[in-house]
């Protein structure tokens, strides 16, 4: 055990988008939880002992037992509450597509993002090419759907949506436009925004550019 | 059992010495499911790879009733859950094992690959540093596999699936560099699941061909991809 505390606590960082996607998904779910900021430049003994392994945010505690790896924890939230609006699909083959395209948002968005506002020059230019590439091909998965799970705000979504809170940041660091490249994408992420659960869980996207600007001062990065 | 109609034809785009591929040969050992193998030339991929995976043009790709999956990964999980009620279970039933399940899995590629990959393709004090990272990792491992047969139990299971490659790369990087990584003392659990593992009825006779193998990582410039 890592926690005593019975019931859903989530160790988290205000404005990662990892946490975020938790955040969502308990929200999606009306699962009640005790939200605990951490301090990832002074790390707490609970996080230390809930993630001795990677000694990072998010963590989902249920009855003190530790969840690690934001996907991980949507898929633990899917099986363990049941009788709650699953994230998933239940059919096999839909559900692998899914995943796919999680894990696609994962290798690609967070990684390419910041090299887009660390890196000068060249590889900066080669962060935005990618960038834009990236964006089409969510883009051309999403084509004329409401959702990319479909119909039903799911997976994918709540994989995806943190990061539209850094488009902007984006923008500025790439110098382009994500409604004129995507305009689809551009739709969805407007359409996600207004509900509920992903209203109340990101930050508005100048105070994620203003993070951005206050972490290349702590680095030193021009 | 499953039927093989064309519809239910199973097709399995890979390349023999790849982990990655070969996870999902075991996976599908373990459920009993037949399938085509078409072995493709990364050099010169072909069209059916290129439309079936057209986001990463990567092997492995699995093709179950016409319809592609990529990821080893994903493609393990919907092994599991498409022919759930045949062989053996390779994830647990309960959730909170499950999640600790998919977290180990991934702690091989995360937290291994990368210090043993260094170590392998480094010199000097780099690669005493990677060494010293990679046996870090390997300690952990060691404590969550804890005398246990496979770290799924008695079976083979997901995360055996996931680190497996490690046990026949290890003993090959060991060769070539001369260093002994694992070794009985410090890691006796670990040693006895690298036997285990390669001499399971599920992998046994299903390992690429370790002296082309061999050969391969010889070549730097050919070097084989991390663990």
């Amino acid at each position: 055990m890592a926690g005593e505390k019975k019931g859903l606590q989530l160790l988290d960082f205000w404005v990662s988008p990892f946490g975020q996607r938790c955040r969502i998904a308990l929200a999606e779910k009306g699962l009640p939880y005790e939200y605990l900021e951490q301090d990832l430049r002074n790390k707490s003994e609970l996080l230390l002992r809930a993630n001795p392994v990677h000694k990072k945010v998010p963590v989902l505690l249920h009855d003190g037992r530790p969840v690690c790896e934001s996907l991980i924890i949507l898929h633990y939230l899917d099986e363990a509450f049941p009788d709650k609006p699953a994230l998933l699909p239940s059919d096999p083959y839909a559900r692998a597509q899914a995943r796919f395209w999680a894990d696609y948002v994962d290798k690609k968005v967070y990684d390419c993002g910041s090299r887009l506002w660390r890196l000068k020059g060249e590889p900066q230019a080669q962060a935005r090419q990618e960038m834009l590439e990236i964006l089409r091909t969510l883009e051309g998965e999403l084509g004329d759907k409401k959702y990319f799970s479909g119909e039903a705000f799911g997976f994918v979504d709540v994989a995806f949506v943190p990061f539209t809170a850094w488009f902007l940041s984006y923008e500025r660091f790439g110098e382009f436009s994500v409604e004129e490249v995507c305009p689809r994408l551009a739709a969805w992420a407007k359409r996600c925004g207004e509900r509920e659960s992903v209203a109340k869980s990101l930050h508005p996207p100048e105070k994620v550019y203003e993070f951005i600007a206050m972490l290349k001062k702590t680095y030193g990065i021009e | 059992m499953n039927h093989q109609d064309e519809k239910d034809k199973v097709k399995l785009f890979g390349i023999r010495s790849s982990p990655y591929v070969l996870k999902v040969i075991w996976a599908l050992r373990i459920k009993g499911v037949k399938y085509d193998y078409i072995e493709e030339d990364l050099g010169n991929k072909s069209d059916l790879l290129l439309e079936y995976n057209p986001v990463h043009k990567k092997v492995p790709v699995l093709v179950y009733q016409g319809k592609p999956i990529a990821e080893s990964e994903v493609i393990l999980e919907f092994i599991d859950e498409a022919w759930k009620h045949c062989g053996d279970p390779i994830l647990p039933e309960d959730p909170y094992e499950r999640a600790m399940t998919r977290f180990w899995a991934r702690f091989g590629s995360d937290k291994l690959s990368p210090p043993i990959w260094k170590w392998f393709t480094t010199q000097g004090q780099e690669q005493e540093d990677a060494y010293a990272a990679a046996i870090e990792q390997l300690l952990v491992l060691e404590k969550e596999l804890c005398g246990k047969r496979f770290f799924a139990g008695e079976k083979i299971g997901f995360v055996d699936l996931s680190l497996g490659s490690l046990a026949y790369v290890i003993p090959i990087y060991e060769e070539i560099t001369g260093v002994k990584m694992i070794t009985e003392e410090t890691f006796p659990s670990l040693t006895a699941w690298m036997g285990n593992f390669q001499s399971s009825p599920v992998v046994k006779d299903h390992l690429p061909p370790l002296d082309k193998l061999q050969l391969r990582l010889f070549t730097p410039a050919e070097a084989a991809w991390p663990v």
